[in-house]
């Protein structure tokens, strides 16, 4: 950290916002103190500064008094630099607290602390022992804590991407595919679910909507393209795309098992039926429903020597095969 | 302050510090250290820094006055530096997706407080809350059960009372009885728990709210020991021991949803998309079971005890086939449709062939 360069951001932000005239950049260094003489190093510093500003979301504006202006200027509009007024209920900051403690150690916890810090500035008092941790205080929704953690590295530059607008590039593994593929995707969105994170969008290659999850991406994602680049078309809802793709399928096949008694507790659990096999002294029969074939063979093999399929026959031979294939 | 902090960052406290001490007034140096994260030391830094601020041209002034006298802060003259800084899309992003998912948390009867602050924080970001809805956050809410019990474990929390859970143990496959005294309702990984101290097992616990079978509330006040501290869960839901008993698994194509769904301690990738994984764990009951479940995608290498019980089970499972008769079921609570019947006449062709 440099102290100079700090005290030298604050002043350029303090004079700009201060004027209602657009400066030139000439004016800027009369002004600010800590630019160099130089006219080469400073329109070089000068660029960084500006670029600085920007990226914390100073909204910087550029432009010139009179239409005769050669050179043009900045300033910064009071207007569009100070949060709003915002004024919070008790049960208003409480949850605030609560929110900004989501992110915990995850990819945006550092956006969501940079947000408080600001409305804390902005003179609301959110929840402070519950931000540091202390969790028993909290106002209002007592002991409920909930997390949201970016494990895949891949969440970083698809936020960004889904933010700034960008195309990115990535190689991805598709389920149950031994080989990456490269895909080139316009990114419109990012979903959680069931713990998971899924990206939504355009695939280039593919000339469709696909949904990809982020922990099957091998490797770097890049941006293929510069920001704005990418628009979502209207009325898209990434979250449905999401849900539309993994929603559980109907039930509608019965299977009739044959459980051993005391045991099978899973498969009882979502039964339509349990009985006493009367031929089979301690065993049950177990009918339940299940929505696919191949998943319920592997969940019923699962249970070993203390299920047995009984019916439908494909299912009573996909267990058999999937024994068979566990002895091979 | 001990991490290296960039001059950005540190611009971007102080633009907040002067609006912090402003719409408070008067502030104490130590509560304000506090607030930003920051030794008093580091404080009284950037509050120099903030008072040495000049301009100057077109006149020489400082903009900037204020004091620290006593412990107190003031600031006296702050031109235009007197609101924060508006939200970055980040920022507003993050409280925003964080708000929305605790709309969804179940057991929340009074939702009133976040679609307030909602509406509030979206007035506020203006443009730069439009982004946040393309990020969404869906909270796994199994069926109607478990959101009723998220509401029970609630009631339990406020009223601080002890439950009774009968839970299901996928990994052993059994349904156990325990009394907990509820400490929090967590929601990880998109998915509502229950932590508490579990009598039965004598230590912190967590309870996936879709494993529970029942559960009551008890008339008895919840008295969690003392040295009962609730897990940190950001360092994930399973740590397991070095004590535990180390178990190889080599996965095929079709199996590599294992290395996803289960925290190993190493996954190696082979040929054909292949995956060697390896993950430790006290119990390797469950392992036989998912070594039953995967079939010819994913085979126990090591311990060779393990390799022998999945053998074992699976030819026992087996000599099930051939040995219980087929015919002996009648009925079967009125599931028998005209579609099974003509299964089951498909089925015996099959065997007279």
């Amino acid at each position: 950290m440099s102290k100079r360069k700090t005290e030298r951001l604050l002043g350029l932000v303090v004079c700009l916002l201060s004027s209602r005239r657009y400066l030139t950049a000439e004016q800027v260094r009369a002004a600010v103190p800590g630019y160099p003489e130089q006219d080469e190093l400073f329109k070089r510093m000068f660029e960084r500064d500006k670029e600085d500003l920007r990226e914390l979301g100073v909204p910087l504006e550029t432009g010139v008094n009179h239409p005769f202006d050669d050179d043009p200027g900045y300033r910064i509009s009071q207007q569009a630099y100070q949060l709003p007024e915002l004024r919070l209920e008790a049960d208003e900051a409480a949850v605030l607290g609560l929110a900004a403690r989501v992110w915990r150690r995850a990819e945006l916890a550092g956006a969501a602390a940079g947000a408080l810090l600001k409305l804390r500035a902005a003179g609301i008092d959110a929840d402070p022992k519950g931000a540091d941790g202390g969790d028993e205080h909290s106002p209002v929704p007592e002991g409920i804590e909930p997390r949201l953690g970016t494990p895949e590295p891949a969440f970083g530059p698809l936020w960004e991407a889904v933010r700034d607008r960008r195309p990115v590039t990535f190689s991805y593994r598709a389920a149950g595919r031994s080989d990456p593929q490269r895909r080139e995707l316009e990114p419109w969105g990012v979903v959680n679910r069931h713990g998971r994170w899924y990206v939504a969008g355009w695939d280039r290659g593919r000339e469709a909507v696909r949904v990809f999850r982020l922990g099957r991406i091998a490797g770097p994602v890049k941006f293929s393209g510069p920001a704005g680049r990418v628009s979502v078309p209207a009325g898209t809802d990434v979250r449905e795309l999401v849900r539309g793709r993994d929603s559980a399928p109907a039930q509608e096949h019965t299977a009739l098992l044959r459980v051993r008694a005391g045991a099978g507790v899973g498969l009882r659990r979502h039964a339509v039926s349990v009985r006493a096999d009367e031929s089979a002294p301690g065993w049950d029969l177990v009918t339940t429903r299940f929505a696919d074939l191949g998943w319920f063979a592997d969940y019923a093999a699962s249970f070993g020597p203390d299920a047995v399929v009984l019916d439908p026959p494909d299912l009573r031979e996909a267990v058999i095969r999937h024994l068979k294939g566990v002895l091979a | 302050m001990t991490a290296l902090v960039t001059s950005t960052e540190r611009l971007q406290r102080l633009l907040a510090l002067v609006p912090y001490v402003m719409s408070r007034k008067v502030v104490g140096l130590a509560e304000t250290a506090e607030a930003f994260g920051i030794s008093e030391r580091e404080l009284v830094d950037d509050l120099n820094l903030l008072w040495c601020v000049e301009l100057r041209a077109p006149d020489p002034y400082c903009p900037i006055d204020l004091s620290y006298e006593g412990g107190e802060i003031v600031v006296s003259q702050a031109e235009s530096m007197g609101r924060p800084l508006r939200l970055a899309v980040d920022e507003a992003s993050a409280l925003l997706v964080a708000l929305r998912m605790l709309a969804e948390v179940p057991g929340l009867e009074d939702r009133s407080a976040m679609s307030r602050l909602i509406a509030k924080l979206e007035a506020a970001a203006g443009e730069a809350a439009s982004v946040s809805a393309q990020v969404a956050v869906q909270v796994d809410i199994p069926d109607h059960e478990a959101e009723g019990y998220a509401g029970q474990i609630r009631a339990a929390l406020s009223a601080r009372r002890r439950v009774h859970l009968r839970y299901y143990v996928p990994g052993r496959d059994e349904a156990t009885e325990r009394d907990v005294d509820p400490m929090r309702l967590l929601v990880v990984e998109g998915r509502p728990y229950l932590e508490g101290w579990c009598l039965r097992a004598e230590g912190m616990r967590l309870f996936r709210l879709d494993r529970v079978l029942s559960l009551d509330v008890l008339d008895v006040p919840s008295a969690p020991p003392a040295e009962a501290e609730p897990v940190d869960v950001d360092q994930g839901l399973f740590r397991p021991s070095p004590d535990d008993a180390l178990v190889e698994l080599e996965l095929s194509a079709a199996g590599r949803w294992v290395a996803e769904y289960y925290p190993c301690e190493s996954v190696t990738d082979l040929e054909d998309g292949r995956l060697r994984v390896a993950l430790r764990t006290p119990d390797t009951g469950w392992v036989r079971r998912l070594a039953m479940r995967l079939g010819e995608d994913g085979r126990v290498v090591s311990p060779p005890s393990l390799v022998a019980a999945v053998r074992e089970a699976a030819t026992a499972a087996l000599a099930n086939y051939v040995a219980l008769p087929l015919q002996a079921h009648g009925p079967t609570g009125g599931n028998c449709g005209s579609t099974r019947a003509r299964v089951h006449s498909g089925r015996e062709g099959r065997l007279r062939r």
